[in-house]
């Protein structure tokens, strides 16, 4: 939505902040209420990249929007630091400092134990300022006579106080804030943080260190926390302890989920519907302390009935209008339309490494215990280069616990994994695939609200910029590679035509090509495909045995199937498992002959059904 | 200021405030581990459990009977909680059910500040438990070693009913593998209405059984509901023997700091909670997969 017109939104934003003065208080609007406005809203652009973008849901921002807030001003007033702006930038790095910690440690768990870590954080920092430190931050008394910004310029002096006068330098600073922002939504890192959003164990799998990722969007929403409670101190003149309280946090959630999160400006939207209504319920209604009984139960009713907010209710009615709601899925394409012309094999990650010879995957002795069951058992497996390998075995024989083990999702209990050269037990997941292994797998892991190309694009940038790059401000535009490598990748899987589609509304075939893309896009020297064929109509499997034959030029493959008839005409070598061991390795001619095949897995099943 | 008797009837402070934390975080834990739903409106309810017994007491006189009417009434409110709303949550992403929950315990606070203001209610203890009582080396207060036996039969009640009947059974296994319970032919969304109403019922007892020690306020449950957070880290999610640990070292940690430094209580905790994180990130009594 934002890149193509990529300045429009900014420019937008300015004129809008620059209109308010002259629109509001004609309407008769507080100045002091539109300030504070911005200062939440600010507050919520950090908060929205954190829960909007990277689905963290913290409930602890008022601990670093205290930390920010009280920083600035203890500089300010009891240190005698005379430039605001500066205090505010060192209230600032000071938050985000303390949020690098915290984020250690609050992100070692994720869901439900990060919400409680942060709810305990946010409570433990309100009593931490009100006790130990109240000797800085004034404990219960707040710190009084923080001052506004002036500026010399020499000819001139720009003082901005209070009310409508003090409204330009906040109103800068949000436009700051919200041009930041919209470049780092933008960025590859942006990118990514929506992918962690949509499935994180897929966006770890393709190659993406989800952990630091992820401590960067907690980093940067403190930082924008800290700034922003600094900026209540210039605001109100003094710093109030309550910024420090859980209500802080909790008001800060409501605002964003009503105005609509994921979309930078719902905080904004949010705190304007929260303060105005506000100021209605309580000076005109007369309501007294019921407004806040009011605003509970609308936010209620928004959570059951408009998950996506004012700005996305918005945004839909918009697309009901002009008649462009998306039809819930086009039309399954059972065989999609082959490719016009034979599509270039895609290049593996080791372009040179064609003709290599020798091993490139060495399993040893590779053991798999889940308490007493044994999934696999002293399995010995050994691959070579541009070999296509199949494994087979009937259902429960550890097929896709061996698998899991060869990627690093599951440490083996014993045993080791030896690929290109180099033993990767016990490695990562994330190190693995950056390395060239990845896979494909047997249930769909996709990011599903984003669209095929998005998804790709999130595969390619793994391995186009490794496992973490901080390219906050970069442009995926600038990204050498990337379009191509897309490209190519949607051409290979024929998924050109539905580029733009969401994966939610592609027909299930399509999905288990994009799930196949997906693996592919990171141009892996070693792909590995769990059930690739699963779950597909008669046509469906002869388009993918295709595919799959066209992706496995230049590089190596092993593929798990139940259906022997593709496998036997795909694989060079199979082998089978049984019970979590290795039965038999042989050519298809082999294994088709083989009587302990028949027997252990095809329970005795005549040789002529199998032809 | 630190002498022997003073350090014992800390100890017994700590060690009743950690009964009921474990009791409240007890009904948190089991809700969390049938429904996969965090409730943050626990805290709430343990609130709108005091309020609702303060009333039962206003009209009756009955410190019994509001016990009753607070643990009865929060049921109800925990069953029509579940059939109105959070049934509709189970599908919807985690964030959606903690927001949910949330703007439910602002309504809870605020409808009872609407009715009840801010100022706080008390509820005397029961004449036959009130007083104090001499433990040999000092003296304590009768009602709080009474809230210690209370909170010890509440537990066991819940014991029994979690590890000796068919329901607890079903709870459990449901802790486990709640589709794998749906899948053998049991009603899976009635077990969750019970499950809720039970958890939401033992915050509410809790509440009211409380009252006598700290006077209600419409705020009380925002603590409550950080501690039984912590506890519950600490304990490990779904474990009720990791709720009922959990709590008692919460309630002493709290208590014995709060005897040298009343301002380092939640530091303390914070502290343990820390540990527990990087030491065993999954509770001291958690189980792997259930998160």
């Amino acid at each position: 939505m934002f890149s193509r017109r990529p300045v429009l939104v900014e420019i937008v934003t300015a004129a809008v902040l620059i209109a308010v003065p002259f629109v509001l208080p004609a309407l008769d609007a507080a100045p002091n209420t539109v300030n504070r406005i911005l200062v939440w809203g600010l507050f919520g652009i950090g908060f929205d990249i954190l829960f909007g973008y990277t689905g963290l849901l913290s409930f602890g921002q008022s601990a670093f929007y205290g930390t920010g807030g009280f920083v600035a001003a203890y500089l300010l007033t009891r240190a005698g630091f005379p430039y605001v702006v500066l205090a505010l930038v060192i209230g600032m790095v000071a938050a985000a400092a303390v949020g690098y910690l915290i984020g250690l440690l609050a992100l070692r768990r994720t869901g439900i134990y990060f919400a409680m870590i942060t709810v305990a954080i946010a409570e433990i920092f309100f009593f931490v300022e009100f006790n130990p430190l109240s000797e800085w931050t004034g404990g219960e008394n707040g710190l009084p006579g923080v001052p506004t910004p002036r500026f010399d310029l020499g000819f001139a002096t720009l003082n901005f106080s209070s009310g409508w006068s003090l409204y330009p330098f906040l109103a800068f600073c949000f436009f700051v804030g919200i041009v930041i922002a919209l470049r780092i939504v933008r960025s590859p890192v942006g990118v990514i943080l929506t992918a962690i959003r949509e499935n994180p164990l897929r966006a770890a799998a393709v190659g993406h260190n989800v952990q630091a990722y992820k401590l960067t969007a907690f980093v940067i929403a403190a930082a924008y926390a800290g700034f922003a409670g600094g900026l209540l101190g210039v605001l109100q003149g003094f710093m109030p302890p309550d910024a420090f309280m859980f209500e802080t946090s909790g008001q800060l959630i409501m605002q964003t989920a009503i105005g609509g999160r994921g979309t930078l400006f719902g905080p904004l939207v949010g705190a304007g519907v929260w303060l105005f209504l506000q100021d209605f319920l309580q000076a005109t209604l007369k309501l007294g302390a019921a407004w806040k009984l009011v605003l509970g139960l609308v936010f209620v009713l928004l959570v059951c009935f408009l998950r996506q907010g004012i700005i996305g209710g918005i945004r839909d009615l918009i697309a009901l209008s002009r008649g462009k709601v998306q039809a819930p899925a086009e039309p399954a394409q059972e065989a999609a339309p082959v490719a016009a012309a034979p599509v270039a094999p895609m290049a593996s990650r080791h372009a040179a490494g064609e003709g290599r010879q020798g091993p490139i995957l060495q399993a040893t002795g590779l053991t798999k215990r889940y308490g007493g069951v044994v999934a696999n058992e002293g399995i010995d497996f050994t691959v070579q280069h541009g070999e296509l390998r199949g494994i087979i075995g009937p259902n429960g024989a550890g097929k896709t616990t061996f698998f899991k083990m060869l990627t690093c999702e599951v440490p083996p209990s014993s045993g080791s994994i030896v690929f290109e050269g180099r033993d990767i037990t016990g490695m990562s997941i994330i190190d693995v695939c950056q390395l060239g292994l990845t896979k494909s797998y047997q249930v769909n892991q996709l990011f599903n609200r984003l669209t095929v190309r998005e998804n790709l694009t999130i595969a390619a940038l793994a391995e186009l910029r490794g496992k973490f790059k901080l390219d906050l401000f970069g442009r995926l535009a600038n990204i050498a590679g990337l379009e191509e490598q897309v490209e190519h990748t949607l051409q290979l899987v024929n998924l050109g035509a539905r580029t733009d589609t969401p994966v939610s509304q592609l027909a299930y075939g399509e999905k288990r090509r994009l799930e196949i893309g997906l693996a592919l896009a990171s141009s892996p020297s070693l792909l590995l495909l769990d059930e690739p064929l699963a779950g597909m109509s008669p046509r469906e499997r002869v388009e993918t045995v295709r595919l799959l034959k066209s992706i496995a030029q230049g590089r190596t493959m092993i593929v798990i199937d139940h259906d022997m008839d593709a496998l036997f005409e795909l694989a060079e070598r199979i082998t089978v498992l049984q019970e979590g061991r290795v039965l038999v390795e042989g050519t298809p001619d082999e294994i088709k002959g083989n009587a302990l095949v028949q027997d252990a897995y095809l329970g005795g099943v005549h040789e002529e059904e199998l032809a | 200021m630190l002498t022997w008797s003073n350090f014992l009837s800390q100890l017994f402070n700590g060690l009743a405030q950690g009964a009921l934390l474990a009791l409240i975080s007890s009904g948190l834990t089991i809700i969390y581990g049938t429904l996969g739903v965090l409730n943050l409106a626990h805290g709430a309810m343990f609130m709108l459990g005091g309020y609702a017994g303060y009333l039962a007491f206003q009209a009756t006189g009955s410190f019994v009977i509001a016990v009753i009417a607070g643990a009865l009434f929060m049921l109800v409110v925990g069953v029509v909680m579940e059939r109105v709303v959070i049934r509709h949550f189970y599908a919807r992403p985690h964030e959606d059910q903690l927001l949910v929950t949330f703007g439910l315990s602002i309504v809870f606070v605020e409808l009872v500040r609407f009715f009840f203001s801010s100022d706080s209610k008390t509820v005397p203890a029961p004449a036959a438990l009130s007083g104090i009582t001499s433990l040999g080396v000092m003296f304590y207060p009768t009602y709080r070693l009474a809230v210690v036996g209370i909170v010890a039969v509440a537990l066991l009640v819940l014991f029994i009913v979690l590890y000796k009947t068919r329901l607890g059974m079903i709870v459990r296994a449901g802790i486990e593998d709640a589709v794998m319970v749906d899948s053998l032919g049991i009603d899976v969304y009635r077990v969750f209405m019970v499950v809720f109403g039970i958890g939401a019922m033992a915050a509410g007892f809790a509440g009211i059984v409380n009252a006598p020690v700290v006077s209600l306020s419409p705020d009380m449950g925002e603590a409550i509901l950080v501690q039984t957070f912590v506890v519950v880290v600490i304990g490990g999610v779904g474990s009720f023997p990791g709720a009922v640990i959990g709590g008692l070292i919460a309630g002493e940690i709290i208590s014995l700091t709060s005897m040298v430094n009343p301002g380092y209580a939640y530091v303390m905790l914070f502290a343990a909670m820390t540990l527990v994180l990087l030491v065993r990130p999954r509770g001291l009594f958690g189980a792997r997969g259930r998160e």
